[in-house]
């Protein structure tokens, strides 16, 4: 057993936290409080190669593994929530699925110039009344000839505005039996006919990001950009999920840093009854615990980053280090606001937007209780994970640094 | 071309840097490049790009230098190596000054050594000059921008931001120089350096395998003490009006020999 970090980890790491560091960081007040995403995060992590981190460079990416990816969401949601969506809706939920599920055709398409970062990605699932209950989406994909002609609306879709490739789930059945057997998925791009988005203003928090809709009107989707089988959709999305999962679980971990790093800062500065305030035993003790949340949290996600190096199945694994990430990441903002006192309770200190941010986690990507349920599923024996047609592959430096071959 | 950027790493400069009870300098946090090293290897990395030559980078120190070394590489420049030998421990600007023009010469070639402005935990630059005379190199200082440099005719002409105003020179290859923030934006590592740098194998040369003596050293660190505290006190003068404020502090500030 090896818990060591490589050096190319923790270089690849300090690259990251860098860029959040000097370029995000200094404005984000701003534009969270203005609700806009800042315009030069998404070109910024393209040109560095962020959101190519851990695909093969033959399809663009930069041949990092999937610990990697997990660092770098920590270091990105250590500074805002939004810059680790980005990875994980361009990234887990949909570049992630291409690498496993797409043709070789569809890997030239669409993985290359997303690697590259010349394109951005989204997730469209989640409809207006069908969130943890899939099986209840309402949009439809007609066959006619060589197109589907899709007819939907998605909501809360993180980079709705934003992306130009999304990964589209809609019903090629609409009887099938069990319902989730009727679903497909679709690769549609932003520039087809009858796409339309918007953004949602007024969430609670991921204020300095894109969070929208879209819906499609008679959209015509030629059927090379079906990525799967008809009726595979439904397993496509949970396979997306262990990966999205994992991004927004090893970003929690990032945001129990920020509040652990900010608390242990402010412990320092402010002094109560004649000392300060980390001489209390109570504001201890609210340290100690981040600490074992922090700790915990991240061996968890490394756990899971390691099996899917390994190429080893780990829908549950994900889904416990999700679960247990984002819950103590919401509970450790509420403790870091505590230790700064009314100070916390104003955004003249970062701990409030923690909070903020961090809620949102709890919902989306499998709701808290989702994750109880699979985990209880799971140790009853009432859930056993079947094998799918196509595996994430396991990583392999030397296909993953193989360069690509120019015809 | 060959360019050749000396480097070291530095505590960072948001730790807290302490002497510690048997008397050594501690800090929090890890080490990282000198700051001022960021805008050297950056401005290597531009003109290795334009020129398409070789840029090197070189330490002198312990392992722990190697962290500078590394992010040389991983921002892209070509080779690196690091001096160390015990007799360099407690080294003083010129006995460090010699081992690295030894270490350029045994690099051989360089049309052009670059500096970051100071060494961000000593706040000086004297090895910058020590170096240049040792190598026979001519120095330009406080360089904040290479207007032209011609490695075939060996010019090299520059922008000096000196406290007296903009100062344009032009001198012979090769040559030292030390730079400016102005001179560019640092460059962050890429995730292929990233990987080249991980992978690197970097020589390590000692004394002898510069041909070099330590010698008697000019100078000696006899101990470090922390800064004495300072102590304050926030008075705040208050007053009806800015006027009779303004006449109460200044009225303070005399009685405090302050003005």
């Amino acid at each position: 057993m090896d818990f060591l970090l490589t050096e190319e980890h923790l270089m690849a790491q300090k690259m990251v936290r860098d860029f959040a560091q000097k370029e995000v960081y200094p404005t984000i007040k701003e534009w969270d409080r203005k609700q806009q995403m800042n315009p030069d995060v998404l070109p910024r992590m393209g040109e560095l190669g962020i959101l190519g981190i851990n695909i093969p460079m033959m399809y663009g990416g930069q041949g990092f593994d999937y610990i990697t990816l997990a660092l770098a969401c920590e270091e990105l949601e250590r500074v805002d929530t939004t810059l680790r969506v980005v990875m994980s809706v361009h990234m887990g939920l949909n570049s992630m699925a291409l690498l496993q599920w797409g043709t070789e055709e569809q890997k030239q398409r669409f993985l290359v110039p997303q690697a590259k970062g010349e394109k951005y990605a989204a997730f469209g699932l989640t409809e207006p009344n069908a969130g943890s209950d899939v099986a209840a989406m309402t949009s439809t994909a007609r066959r006619e000839g060589d197109v589907y002609i899709l007819n939907g609306e998605k909501m809360w879709i993180s980079l709705a505005t934003k992306a130009d490739n999304f990964l589209v789930f809609a019903k090629t059945d609409t009887h099938a039996n069990p319902a989730h057997a009727g679903i497909t998925a679709f690769v549609v791009t932003k520039d087809m006919k009858g796409f339309t988005c918007g953004d949602i203003h007024g969430k609670l928090g991921v204020r300095a990001g894109s969070t929208g809709w879209f819906a499609m009107e008679n959209v015509e989707v030629p059927v090379e950009n079906r990525l799967g089988e008809e009726g595979e959709g439904f397993y496509i999305a949970m396979s997306c999920l262990d990966n999205g999962r994992y991004t927004v679980g090893a970003g929690a971990v990032g945001l129990i840093r920020a509040c652990l790093e900010d608390s242990i800062k402010y412990c320092h500065e402010r002094s109560t009854f004649g000392k300060e305030i980390g001489k209390h035993q109570l504001v201890q003790q609210k340290i100690a615990y981040m600490q074992q949340w922090y700790d915990a949290g991240r061996l968890l996600i490394l756990k899971t980053g390691w099996m899917k190096n390994m190429g080893m199945r780990n829908t549950r694994e994900t889904s416990m280090a999700k679960w247990y990430a984002t819950d103590m990441s919401v509970k450790a903002a509420l403790e870091a606001i505590q230790i700064h006192g009314a100070y916390g309770f104003s955004d003249e200190y970062d701990v409030e937007r923690y909070l903020r941010n961090g809620k949102g986690a709890v919902i989306y990507e499998g709701t808290s209780e989702i994750h109880q349920l699979m985990q209880a599923g799971y140790a009853l024996g009432y859930r056993v994970d079947r094998p799918i047609r196509c595996e994430l592959p396991a990583y392999d430096p030397e296909v993953w640094q193989r360069e690509a071959v120019v015809s | 071309m060959h360019v050749v950027v000396v480097t070291k790493s530095t505590p960072d400069t948001a730790a807290k840097v302490t002497v510690d009870a048997s008397g050594k300098p501690t800090w929090t946090e890890a080490m990282v490049i000198n700051p001022w090293d960021e805008y050297a290897v950056t401005e290597a990395v531009l003109l290795k790009e334009v020129h398409k030559g070789q840029a090197t980078i070189l330490t002198v120190g312990t392992e722990e230098h190697s962290e500078a070394l590394k992010q040389g590489l991983a921002i892209g420049l070509d080779q690196a190596a690091r001096v160390w030998d015990d007799a360099l421990v407690g080294a003083d600007s010129l006995l460090y000054a010699k081992a690295v023009a030894a270490a350029i010469q045994k690099v051989g070639n360089a049309d052009l050594v670059i500096f970051g402005k100071e060494f961000a935990d000593l706040g000086s630059d004297v090895h910058v000059y020590q170096v240049a005379r040792k190598l026979g190199y001519a120095v330009l200082g406080s360089v904040s921008k290479i207007l032209e440099i011609d490695f075939a005719g060996k010019t090299i002409k520059v922008e000096r931001m000196l406290e007296q105003g903009k100062q344009i020179v032009t001198s012979k290859l090769p040559a030292v120089i030390a730079v400016l923030k102005d001179i560019n934006e640092p460059k962050y590592p890429s995730f292929i350096g990233i990987r080249k740098a991980a992978k690197a194998e970097i020589p390590v040369w000692s004394l002898a395998d510069l041909g070099l003596d330590a010698g008697t050293r000019q100078t000696q660190v006899s101990a470090y003490t922390n800064p004495p505290k300072i102590e304050g006190e926030v008075e705040i003068i208050e007053g009806a009006s800015a006027a009779e404020k303004a006449a109460k502090l200044a009225d303070k500030l005399i009685e405090a020999k302050v003005i």
